[in-house]
């Protein structure tokens, strides 16, 4: 991958950010927000995953494309199993 | 020069490289790359287990509520940010053997086993208890008392709620695996950066250790809403 060296203060500050999302999921998780309490907490993991990803797997500094190109192929893979497999668990009882 | 002199002239310079590498860095985006493509593999094999949760909390959607409010949530929080705690010192382990520190490379990494050994500690706590509170699938005396959530008068389905902790030690399971895999690899790169086998030039060992300690780390992460946090708010 790449010769890029992240400061420590940027490890800090992502590190602080993912505890801090932490904190904000559990307590949005006790607010009554109707259908969205799954949607927020979903949103909430996909952004503490995409800091991870991006920061301390060096992702948005590597070298050359092809890791990206491998995480956009494993995200594709995954939402067409999802996807796929709800549109029929989920349309059962239509009529 | 003609490429095997090259060959034989860059061996010499650095016996980190292997001979059918042509420099450091192809040899080190290989290895990178290989990793990334074990990493999609685990994406598949974690994702066949999220998607069977997908399935099942939506067909037993009330159920699954219920039982997941018997899940401790003071416990889920606090690992969360151990596992979180754990992620950050790996990251500072790898950046650590980009600026060739020996020695804080060998405390950051202990310090990741252990924060890793507190989490599968807790973890244990958790387990215990639902083994205590007869919340064991397969259990002849598996019990979920309580009723539905929004529904006072329609108790608990007991095959549903088993599917919810079938799923639950499953995945929470094969994420412990994972963790247990994963404090071994550190122990073995902790003793191979003591000995001084990291530097600048060749620490691939230890950031393709970060990357799959970082990829657990992110499968907890969806796992503590998806369990933990998905019936507090009624």
């Amino acid at each position: 991958m790449s010769e890029h060296i992240s400061s420590v203060k940027l490890y800090v500050g992502i590190w602080l950010a993912l505890l801090l999302c932490t904190g904000l999921t559990v307590f949005a998780s006790f607010q009554d927000l109707g259908p969205f309490n799954a949607i927020v907490a979903l949103a909430i993991a996909t952004f503490k995953a995409s800091l991870v990803v991006l920061f301390f797997m060096h992702v948005k500094y590597a070298s050359e494309k092809m890791t990206k190109l491998t995480i956009v192929t494993a995200i594709f893979f995954f939402l067409i199993l999802i996807t796929l497999s709800l549109a029929d668990y989920l349309t059962r009882l239509w009529t | 020069m003609p490429s095997s002199e090259a060959a034989v002239a860059n061996q010499a310079h650095d016996p980190a490289l292997l001979h059918h590498f042509t420099t450091a860095q192809q040899q080190k985006d290989a290895a990178s790359f290989g990793m990334w493509v074990f990493l999609v593999t685990e994406v598949m094999f974690f994702g066949g287990m999220f998607c069977a949760y997908l399935i099942y909390r939506y067909w037993y959607f009330g159920d699954f509520g219920a039982a997941s409010r018997t899940l401790d949530i003071r416990l889920g929080t606090i690992n969360t940010a151990v596992l979180i705690c754990s992620s950050f010192t790996v990251a500072m382990a790898v950046r650590s053997a980009q600026t060739g520190k020996r020695n804080a490379i060998v405390v950051l990494l202990l310090l990741t086993i252990v924060l890793g050994l507190v989490f599968l500690g807790i973890k244990g706590v958790e387990y215990k208890a639902k083994f205590d509170e007869h919340h064991i699938p397969g259990q002849a005396d598996f019990h979920l008392a309580g009723s539905v959530p929004l529904h006072p008068d329609i108790p608990v389905n007991q095959a549903h709620a088993q599917m919810y902790f079938s799923l639950y030690f499953a995945m929470t399971g094969m994420h412990a695996l994972h963790m247990i895999i994963g404090v071994g690899l550190f122990s073995f790169l902790t003793y191979e950066a003591w000995k001084g086998r990291y530097s600048p030039s060749y620490y691939t060992p230890i950031e393709n250790g970060g990357l799959y300690w970082h990829f657990v780390d992110i499968i907890w992460i969806y796992l503590f809403p998806l369990f933990y946090l998905i019936e507090r708010h009624r």
